[in-house]
């Protein structure tokens, strides 16, 4: 068999598709610098939507975050202003299971040496300096060190401070009779009534006055639907105490992420209609440039069908390549945003990639329709004579 | 000649001009829009976080300590001391009054209902109207405490009728409309007062009925005052003892939460005015994260009509080249041709800037009044910095179609090939 006999052959196996290919392939790296820029369209338009789309999904969470430095958006209180049930710290954080932070606190009001009244709260430090971090503190106790000669470190509110510290550090109080030494560690402030409060470790606290917490603040993650799922279990699993959303928090905090939410997404809209304007229009002025080519081909026995699955094999392959690159370079970006503003990455979703690539081909074939439509009534003699 | 070559190209192909023009306003609209949202948000959203009630308390100077569980004063009711209530409209006589978004006076008291006994009784303002010298404005918790929801009605300031929290109204089987006897007299109850916090345990009532119950007219034990605050920075947080005096003007006439308690102190005689540090220290980080996010997304909204802008006019001189190739023909040098493109795509970039901008303002409106029910200001210094950022947008996005058009043969120009 001869070789031209053997590509004839070879030819003969899929006469249409290997041409159809051809066709494609040529066009394109014929006019690299036309395909190119339509090329580059698509690209910024889809890194630019996703970018957008991944923020918007991601950034709900990320504000979120933020709003949860305004403390406590769930209380725990005993009924009537009893003492907790010894076990209410540990059902409520099996409850919780890390979706947050609880904050246990107790109460008593303490005579001081010359008989005022003040209140005296027991807490946990640690977990305190981690929900409500607006407390400005001069120096938080390390109690698990220990207690100094035989005094207790306590933290104690700015104004309390004036009223219990004389020049001595240290300061006696007594509760039902029973006296406690404590050791100003550090003042407090916060402009609240936790200026007028003493705060001591809760362990200390309990072996001194013999009560349990009678508050929990709880600091409780996710979505306004989540937390109230939170609280209903709460409720649930806590039936001796009342449980309540602290409203001024959870209210505030909707209300301005609402408003974030919408100019997000306002925003949103308006860059991902420019972007599909724009591929819009430089699809279309790449298509129109081809009429000759479209001409020809029609000049040469094309089929209708042939022609209309040509140019949108060549729109949807624009479509998705540029979707491609451009999810990638939009993630980046998406991220990069998340790391200037808020120092933490933005994870990327893949669940925008399918969208991303629908809308793309939907675009890249709408582009490439209309223009066809046009040249589709045009006799291929007036376009080949360059009118 | 070079007059009438720019003015026949718009006068001819008018479909392509329009087609470019179009691009290139819609492209300004949307950057305009989003340039006036940014530049404005800070400011929106800081009115947003007011929903998070006053940032700021005024306290007299020698307080004695808050003596408070839940909610429930325990303090003997005669203890501690008082501010004056005619002080108050003095709070908009400051320096930053038109930060100030409201305030509230709190008297509590303690009162016995029937059986239930030290009940906490607050004395306030709903929103009572107030006159310093010709300006009328209102105030009180409904512009201060936004989260209080009443089922019934708000009481009127002048009026005797009170709220009832909504744990005490249960407990007391207190519906709104029934009399109370407090303290010898008959009040109504309008409404029943939900808030989560210590006040659904609590009666709250006008200023003037708490102010008879103790028995000290024209007095309040502190004030909540909700301002507008710039984020703190480093300024904020010095001690304006400690200042030079050119620093401490400056601080002085800058809206931190620290210098309007400065001015509040000095506003009001023998108070001490502190911020609510749970308010007043997130809504700065909160507010400095939604301005940079709007402005990171403005960035992607001016790369995306900047594009846009671009593809439109390389479109628009790409299909020229035949009459590139006609002027080099006849004689036309590189700097000719491309002088006719640059004058053809500034007039466009003057002309869509022009129309992208009122359409940008129009649309910035329109958001703001969507989103945030309020107005939107809008800087007419934008106007020559989004024509300027027009013009360079669309020579930038011309210069490499131009460049190509002018070095084009114009042999293969004319043949059509290419």
């Amino acid at each position: 068999m001869s070789h031209r006999a053997e590509i004839a052959d070879r030819r003969a196996g899929r006469p249409r598709t290997s041409m159809f290919l051809r066709m494609l392939v040529r066009a394109a790296v014929l006019r690299r610098g036309r395909a190119a820029s339509a090329l580059v369209a698509m690209v910024v338009a889809a890194s630019v939507t996703t970018a957008m789309l991944n923020l918007y999904v991601d950034v709900q969470a990320k504000l979120r975050k933020e709003f949860r430095n305004y403390g406590a958006n769930i209380v725990i209180v005993g009924k009537d202003g009893a003492s907790l049930p010894a076990d209410t710290l540990r059902k409520a954080a099996d409850t919780l299971t890390g979706r947050g932070i609880l904050v246990p606190f107790a109460y008593v009001v303490a005579r001081t040496s010359d008989g005022q009244s003040v209140v005296v709260s027991g807490t946990d430090f640690e977990r305190v300096r981690k929900l409500d971090s607006w407390w400005s503190v001069s120096k938080w106790p390390e109690y698990s060190i220990g207690s100094p000669g035989g005094s207790t470190e306590a933290l104690v509110g700015a104004r309390a401070a004036s009223v219990v510290s004389s020049k001595a550090n240290t300061f006696d109080l007594t509760y039902q009779g029973r006296p406690i030494h404590l050791a100003l560690t550090g003042t407090l402030s916060t402009g609240s009534v936790e200026d007028s409060r003493i705060y001591i470790p809760l362990s200390e606290f309990e072996t001194w006055t013999g009560l349990q917490p009678s508050t929990i603040e709880v600091g409780a993650n996710g979505s306004p639907e989540e937390v109230t799922g939170i609280m209903q279990n709460l409720v649930n699993v806590l039936p001796a105490a009342d449980v309540r959303p602290v409203r001024q928090i959870m209210e505030a905090e909707a209300h301005v992420l609402g408003r974030t939410r919408a100019a997000l997404l306002a925003s949103a809209a308006l860059i991902v209609l420019t972007a599909a304007l724009c591929v819009l229009a430089t699809l279309m002025g790449w298509v129109l440039d081809r009429r000759r080519d479209f001409a020809i081909m029609k000049a040469l026995g094309a089929s209708e069908r042939l022609l209309n699955t040509f140019f949108a094999a060549e729109a949807a392959t624009l479509g998705v390549v540029g979707a491609i690159l451009g999810f990638v370079i939009g993630v980046g970006l998406a991220a990069w945003i998340g790391r200037v503003n808020f120092n933490a990455w933005v994870v990327p979703r893949f669940g925008v990639l399918p969208i991303v690539l629908g809308g793309s081909v939907a675009v890249a074939l709408t582009s490439a329709a209309l223009p066809i439509g046009l040249l589709r009534r045009v006799q291929p003699a007036t376009i080949l004579r360059g009118e | 000649m070079f007059v009438r070559l720019v003015y026949e190209s718009f006068r001819r192909e008018k479909r392509r001009k329009v087609l470019a023009g179009v691009a290139i306003s819609l492209g300004v609209t949307v950057a305009t829009a989003m340039i006036a949202i940014a530049t404005d948000i800070g400011d929106k959203i800081n009115r947003e976080l007011r929903t998070y009630g006053a940032n700021l308390v005024v306290t007299p100077q020698e307080d004695t300590l808050d003596v408070e569980i839940g909610g429930v004063n325990l303090k003997p009711p005669s203890d501690g001391r008082y501010l004056h209530e005619s002080d108050l409209p003095k709070i908009k006589g400051t320096f930053w009054r038109h930060n100030i978004v409201g305030f509230s006076p709190m008297l509590p008291v303690t009162v016995n209902l029937g059986n239930a006994k030290d009940l906490t009784l607050v004395g306030t303002y709903f929103s009572k109207p107030l006159l310093l010298g010709k300006e009328q404005f209102s105030t009180g918790v409904r512009t201060t405490h936004p989260w209080w929801k009443v089922q019934g009605s708000w009481p009127d300031d002048s009026s005797l009728d009170v709220l009832v929290g909504e744990r005490l109204a249960a407990k007391l089987g207190v519906a709104s409309g029934t009399r109370l006897e407090i303290a010898g007299q008959l009040h109504r109850v309008s409404g029943i007062l939900s808030t989560g916090g210590g006040e659904d345990d609590q009666v709250v009532a006008p200023l003037a009925v708490a102010q008879q119950i103790i028995g000290k007219p024209g007095t309040v034990r502190r004030i909540y005052v909700s301002a507008l605050t710039k984020p703190e920075d480093a300024l904020s947080r010095r001690d304006p003892k400690t200042m030079n005096p050119e620093m401490f003007d400056r601080w002085y006439c800058s809206p931190y939460v620290q210098s309007i308690a400065y001015q509040l102190q000095e506003a009001i005689p023998h108070s001490h005015a502190e911020q609510i540090r749970q308010v007043a220290q997130n809504e700065g980080t909160v507010l400095s994260k939604i301005k940079g996010l709007m402005l990171l997304v403005t960035l992607a909204a001016l790369l995306a009509s900047s594009l846009a802008v671009s593809a439109a006019m390389a479109t628009a001189i790409f299909e020229r080249r035949r009459e590139v190739g006609l002027m080099k023909a006849l004689g036309a040098g590189h700097g000719a041709v491309a002088a006719i493109f640059f004058t053809e795509a500034a007039l466009l970039a003057l002309f869509g800037g022009c129309v992208g901008y009122f359409g940008g303002v129009i649309l910035a409106h329109e958001i703001a009044r969507a989103i945030f029910a309020s107005q939107i200001s809008i800087q007419p210094v934008l106007f020559p910095i989004i024509l300027a950022i027009a013009v360079a947008v669309t020579f930038a996005g011309s210069a490499a179609a131009i460049r190509k058009a002018v070095l084009f043969d114009p042999v293969y120009a004319l043949r059509g090939e290419g």
